[in-house]
């Protein structure tokens, strides 16, 4: 049976209507914001959260506070943006924080904004979360009229605005400097760095960009200080994490656990496990751009940054997709080149063709059509776009690609011999 | 007839334009707001957008068309967004998207000849643990299965 451990981001979510504020301010919301303004100076804040060592929760798992640190010390206007475009496949911990639980984050990023001395935050939401943006929205709203946003915020003399920004349909928007570009009221092509946003980030000011659940995690790591914080987890990867689990198993939801915790745990403990009579397969465990682990390298593996890097593969944005015997490893990784194809911006030419390629040639190797010699070319397929784009997101193409013929290559051959998936499968197509 | 942006709405964008560091930034918001009261991406819209942004008209339609959320050809009074991305698919999204395309008589992406429904399945919209799941215009729906895609769909006026 799985342990019981106090969550610390969804410990209240259990409570009606959590996203009006006086529910909020129930159970303790906005006090750490009140005693920041009161007791500390920006750089406490800056300083807590880097010797926490807190990891953004978003995709890279970069320390935040060192982030923070890389904002020039000028007086130039800089910006905060809470990136909550949460579009990675396998993933949906943010839009549980933007619909039932806005004014933690809210909270966490007018402390930051604080800390980094930011007068104009921007909460970057995707667009089809539409029931997130009005909750957010009307938070804001709510945070305006008591005072928490505005200008001399609670008569400290900060003042903070927040607009909620809601994105239109792109993957892209999700990488930092795409997501600056679309900010900008432009296509949101990524940007070549250097020069990083923290020093010419949006509207060509020094800006920082955080993850929802990175913001979500502010108030509680000020209000507790580094050493709690660092009683969480391992070494280097501390605090919880929001596990998003999906797919073939009895209980997909949003987990909140410590980072570390062994990923057969989350799947089988957490998650419910696999449906009666089925056995694990695969697990992608950090998102659809997650290099794919086997049965066994995913019950070896724990669930923090490096563990998952260590095995090969990633922590991610935390969507855990679990497939299990019936799946059909070629459908599973035709769905993903599907993704990535559609998805791609077209700035870049290796990404711009070669994802359409690997889609088209994944489609045919399903569509018993594969060639021989197929499998070697999405291989050096990826060998062309890797490492070749501006942004990750050519990378994060082959990835999936690349790791399931490694791992799978027998049933990709399979499908080009006999022209069809493996007997026990279930199509998903 | 031409096309016309209420008052209330231009008040909207006016009021952002103030707020935003640059007019140019406002363009997805405005964009959003337009598209609550106009059914169509089209020049003309652009063109209103492009005034009160004071940009070139090629801007905002080169912004505009990037993003798949505003409607470039007319949708029906029902827009059904099916997820069909992997965890969907492994709980039978893609069954669904077929089952709704011989329910409709129409394609992926294609609206209905009288206008009700439009069908688009399209990628990840993070909702895995209600998988499959789509909205209707705005509405969730979770969960789904052939009978109550049924359901839902002949219960729509």
């Amino acid at each position: 049976m799985a342990v019981v451990i106090e969550p610390i981001l969804m410990r209240h979510h259990d409570r009606d209507e959590l996203w009006k504020l006086e529910n909020y301010r129930a159970i303790g919301g906005y006090a750490v914001l009140e005693n920041t303004l009161k007791e500390l100076e920006p750089d406490d804040i800056i300083n807590t959260v880097r010797d926490a060592g807190l990891r953004g929760r978003g995709g890279a798992g970069f320390p935040t506070g060192v982030k923070w640190g890389f904002l020039p010390k000028d007086d130039r206007e800089r910006y905060l943006i809470c990136n909550a475009d949460e579009s990675e496949p396998g993933t949906f911990k943010d839009r549980i924080l933007l619909e039932h639980d806005p004014h933690q984050m809210i909270e966490g990023i007018i402390i930051s904004c604080y800390a980094v001395r930011v007068k104009l935050a921007f909460i970057y939401m995707r667009g089809e979360f539409y029931l997130g943006a009005k909750r957010t929205q009307a938070a804001v709203d709510e945070a305006y009229a008591a005072g928490y946003l505005g200008k001399n915020i609670l008569g400290s003399g900060m003042d903070v605005d927040i607009l909620v920004h809601r994105g239109a349909g792109a993957y892209i928007c999700g990488e930092e400097t795409g997501l600056i570009e679309s900010l900008e009221g432009k296509r949101a092509y990524p940007r070549i760095k250097p020069p990083f946003p923290a020093n010419i980030g949006a509207f060509g000011m020094p800006t920082v960009v955080n993850n929802a659940e990175t913001m979500a995690n502010i108030p509680h790591i000020v209000a507790h200080g580094a050493d709690w914080f660092n009683s969480i987890g391992p070494e280097r990867n501390r605090g919880t994490r929001m596990f998003c689990v999906s797919g073939k198993v009895q209980k997909p939801g949003v987990y909140e656990l410590p980072l570390g915790l062994p990923l057969r745990d989350i799947i089988f403990d957490y998650a419910g496990g696999l449906h009666e009579g089925r056995t694990l397969k695969a697990v992608i465990p950090g998102g659809g751009s997650a290099r794919i682990l086997t049965a066994d390298e995913a019950m070896a593996v724990n669930s923090d940054f490096d563990a998952l890097q260590q095995a090969g593969s990633m922590g991610g944005s935390g969507g855990i997709m679990v497939l299990d015997d019936t799946v059909c490893v070629v459908q599973s990784t035709y769905i993903i080149a599907e993704f990535f194809h559609e998805e791609s911006c077209g700035q870049c030419t290796p990404c711009r063709e070669g994802t359409g390629w690997m889609e088209k040639i994944l489609h045919r190797i399903e569509y018993g059509e594969g060639r021989p010699g197929d499998i070697d070319l999405l291989l050096r397929m990826g060998e062309n776009i890797f490492g070749r784009t501006i942004c990750p997101l050519g990378d994060a193409s082959v990835w999936p690609v690349e790791s399931t013929i490694n791992k799978f290559r027998e049933e990709f051959e399979y499908h080009i011999r006999e022209k069809r998936c493996l007997p026990e499968t279930e199509s998903i197509l | 007839m031409p096309v016309e942006l209420s008052q209330e709405s231009r008040e909207k964008i006016a009021h952002l334009l103030e707020r935003y560091p640059t007019r140019r930034a406002v363009m997805l918001p405005a964009l959003h707001i337009a598209m609550q009261e106009l059914p169509l991406l089209d020049d003309e819209v652009c063109q209103i957008i492009a005034d009160l942004l004071r940009l070139p008209l090629v801007d905002v339609k080169g912004v505009a068309t990037f993003y798949n959320m505003f409607p470039t050809e007319p949708r029906g009074k029902y827009f059904i967004q099916l997820c069909v991305n992997l965890p969907c698919s492994l709980n039978g999204a893609r069954h669904l998207l077929r089952h709704m395309e011989q329910k409709l008589g129409i394609s992926n992406g294609q609206m209905t000849p009288d206008g009700k429904f439009t069908l688009q399945g399209l990628e990840c919209l993070a909702a895995c643990d209600k998988a499959p799941m789509m909205y209707i215009n705005e509405e969730q729906y979770n969960h789904l299965t052939p009978k109550q895609i049924d359901e839902i769909l002949d219960a729509l006026p």
